[in-house]
């Protein structure tokens, strides 16, 4: 089975979520991941939901999403033309044996410490999946207090664009 | 005009020519009643007894006409009310707008006195829905809601409005005409070509059409296609009443209680052409086994059918009238003697079964059964058994629009009756909502002033009879058939062949008298056990000017048959129980 990224343009109004959410709910379709926010026009949200399936869960999930009365676009993303990004904050247990290797995690995966206090700091990482899953799986032993991902963000290379609509 | 939010709703629907609203008043949509009370000379409001009936007595109204039925209620428990009836518009895609109130939008969220999320709790059972907190958009919105409903393939829109909503005051301004749907997809040429070429290899091609061909007024369209290629035809039971039932290339129903000679024929078919069907799962049983002997060409409105259910070698997305005609102009005449000589004998194997099943001796007094049929002294060979209901019914029918509940005497009347035009069969395929009739029968009499005839189960008609109420003081042409059998049938047939005759909760010991009942309402009772006292009757009632009840006694082992046992094929078709 393959990842799936779509995009979607969504009308920026209350509930858009919910219905866009609800269809997967409905239909029994599973979600990887879902994020949204405004676009350039705030008359516009843009969702990018990733999921794992076949061609035919795809094809479902795609005109599913486009008979919704809110959805104004929606595409598959060729994953070798996509820039796809992921954030995460992740909060671990800052102890004196334990802190030089932290650091050297950070400094090879290019992460950032955007809070420090001597009993716990947070690192601040963005990147494809797979990265951040490394990076979690690095500071596992440390004790990772709390952690929070976005889930992906995903756009196209070049010239292309999702939106047609102005 | 500046004028308040109730009036913009009722301003709206008069341009968008809307003449009957099915509803019950409210404390949140008292304003709104307000201004239909001043308006009643513009809209007729029928009140119903339940808003469940108003929803179904819209859906009705949409069913028979092919308008967008509107009903209308109050807020929290008026509104859920409403959802099993928008639930059954959806499934079956009736255009239909519901109209709901809720409390001032600076109460929402409070748990307020009948507050409830509707837009929230109907988001999945309709095609959009709305909550208009700015009374400048609801004008707009209330357009918006009957563009969404009517367009493509139709379905149910609900706008819910706060009460401070419908008191706020805007400019308003008329619009000229009704709001012209989102333009229509047509098929592609290529693929339309492709469709011809298929149907010209074909030896043994088949025609399976559902109710697209309905609400895309394609009837005339199928018919001549069917002519041109030589083919039979079958149908869903959303797709009864598009073909007339006396066509000679009409086989009937087919599906899981579908006719012998339809269900066997698309089997042995080597193309089946489906035309705005869906393959439900109780038109096709095992989807694994359903197509292996043919291939399909799928042409339908929307495009997420379309593979959904089952794999087509043709998926064609387009408005069926506008592809069926196109397709019939290309595709070349063809004549198929041998299929139609098969197609005979499985006609006379069809006549052969039902007579078999009709006289086969499983049919005995039932013990254990407190039903009044088994204490009135009738031998069983005299008794009406459920075809000869539909026959004498239908003989005094006329152009009646027929309605049905749901069970056992949905499937004997989709079987059974004969049908001359579309949309005079109306019936919940989809969803299967128990109580459907009354509403709807209520709908299509209030729409057409034609009389509706409600054929119904004691266990369906126990659900919704206070709608009666309704029919009663509408001073409606209704005649309500019940096929009083004493027991939940369909669910009992089951119990007898799947579940070792555990009639669990199933028998309806109940001791209503149906004929007292209806005169209780106003209307009036017959109780039938015999051919010739239903043929009375139904003399009798259809002549009669209001609401006329035949309480018709059956057997309790009567079974719909054919069957085809669930997740069953056609190779599990069972013709008779021994």
């Amino acid at each position: 089975m393959d990842q799936y990224v779509i995009g979607v343009i969504v009308s920026n109004v209350s509930g858009v979520l919910s219905r866009v959410s609800g269809m997967f709910t409905r239909r029994g379709f599973n979600i990887d991941s879902l994020t949204v926010g405004e676009t350039e026009s705030s008359s516009f949200s843009r969702i990018t939901i990733a999921f794992h399936g076949d061609e035919y869960l795809k094809d479902r999930i795609l005109l599913q999403l486009r008979k919704l009365h809110d959805v104004r676009e929606v595409e598959v993303l060729d994953r070798h033309e996509t820039v796809v990004r992921e954030l995460l904050l992740i909060k671990i247990r800052n102890t004196p044996q334990s802190r030089q290797d932290i650091m050297t995690a950070v400094e090879i995966f290019r992460s950032k410490i955007v809070d420090y206090s001597p009993t716990a700091l947070v690192c601040e990482l963005t990147g494809e999946t797979s990265k951040i899953d490394a990076f979690i799986e690095l500071l596992k032993p440390y004790g990772i207090m709390e952690m929070c991902r976005t889930g992906l963000v995903a756009i196209e290379r070049g010239e292309n664009c999702l939106k047609t609509i102005k | 005009m500046f004028i308040s939010g109730a009036k913009i709703v009722v301003e709206t629907l008069v341009e968008q020519g809307c003449d009957t609203v099915f509803g019950y008043p409210g404390g949140q949509v008292i304003n709104l009643f307000d201004e239909l009370y001043l308006n009643r000379d513009r809209i007729n409001h029928v009140l119903a007894a339940h808003e469940q009936g108003a929803a179904h007595a819209a859906d009705g109204y949409a069913r028979a006409t092919g308008k967008t039925g509107v009903v209308i209620a109050t807020s929290g428990p008026g509104a859920t009310n409403l959802v099993t009836g928008i639930a059954t518009a959806f499934l079956d895609s009736v255009p239909m707008v519901a109209i709901t109130g809720n409390v001032p939008c600076d109460l929402i969220g409070r748990d307020s006195f009948q507050e409830v999320d509707i837009v929230g709790v109907t988001m999945p059972i309709t095609k959009h829905n709305f909550i208009v907190k700015n009374v400048c958009e609801l004008a707009d919105t209330i357009r918006m809601a009957f563009k969404i409903a009517k367009s493509g393939r139709p379905g149910p829109v609900l706008v819910d409005i706060p009460k401070d909503v419908q008191i706020a005051k805007c400019e308003f301004e008329a619009q000229a005409q009704p709001v012209i749907p989102y333009p229509v997809i047509f098929a592609g040429d290529d693929d339309l070509k492709k469709a011809a070429e298929m149907i010209e290899a074909a030896e043994r091609p088949y025609i399976y059409f559902g109710g697209g061909v309905i609400s895309g007024r394609a009837s005339s369209e199928i018919t001549a296609l069917a002519e041109k290629i030589d083919a039979p035809m079958g149908c869903t039971l959303m797709g009864l009443s598009a073909v007339p039932s006396d066509n000679p290339r009409f086989l009937g129903m087919q599906g899981m209680h579908g006719h012998y000679a339809s269900s066997i024929a698309e089997d042995e078919s080597d193309l089946v052409i489906a035309l705005g069907a869906r393959f439900s799962d109780r038109a096709t049983g095992d989807k694994k086994r359903f197509n292996r002997n043919f291939r399909i060409i799928h042409i339908d409105i929307d495009g997420a059918e379309l593979r959904k259910n089952i794999p087509a070698d043709l998926s064609i997305n387009g408005d069926i009238k506008d592809a069926v005609e196109r397709l019939c102009a290309v595709v070349k005449e063809k004549k198929h003697p041998q299929w139609h000589k098969r197609i005979e004998e499985l006609k006379a194997e069809e006549q052969r079964r039902i007579e078999s099943a009709r006289n086969c001796g499983f049919k005995k007094e039932c013990t254990n059964c407190m039903h009044p049929c088994y204490n009135t002294g009738i031998p069983a060979k005299d008794r009406l058994d459920p075809y000869d209901i539909v026959d004498i019914v239908s003989a005094h029918a006329g152009d009646s629009i027929v309605v049905t509940d749901v069970g056992q005497h949905q499937m004997w009347a989709a079987q059974r009756y004969p049908l001359k035009t579309p949309r005079t069969f109306l019936t919940s395929g989809g969803l299967g909502t128990m109580g459907f009739g009354m509403g709807a029968a209520v709908g299509a009499a209030a729409a057409t002033g034609k009389r509706s005839l409600l054929f119904t189960g004691d266990g369906s008609f126990g659900m919704n009879l206070n709608e009666l109420a309704t029919s009663v003081s509408q001073e409606l042409p209704l005649v309500i058939v019940i096929m009083n059998n004493g027991v939940l049938g369909m669910v009992r047939q089951w119990q007898t062949l799947f579940f070792g005759k555990h009639y669990s909760n199933t028998t309806l010991d109940r001791k209503t008298d149906f004929v007292k009942l209806a005169e209780a309402f106003g209307a009036k009772g017959v109780r039938v056990s015999t051919k010739d006292e239903l043929d009375k009757a139904a003399a009798e009632a259809f002549s009669y000017n209001g609401t006329y009840l035949i309480d018709c006694l059956v057997d309790c082992n009567e079974f719909v048959l054919p069957m085809l046992p669930p997740g069953g094929s056609i190779d599990d078709i069972i013709t008779e129980i021994k």
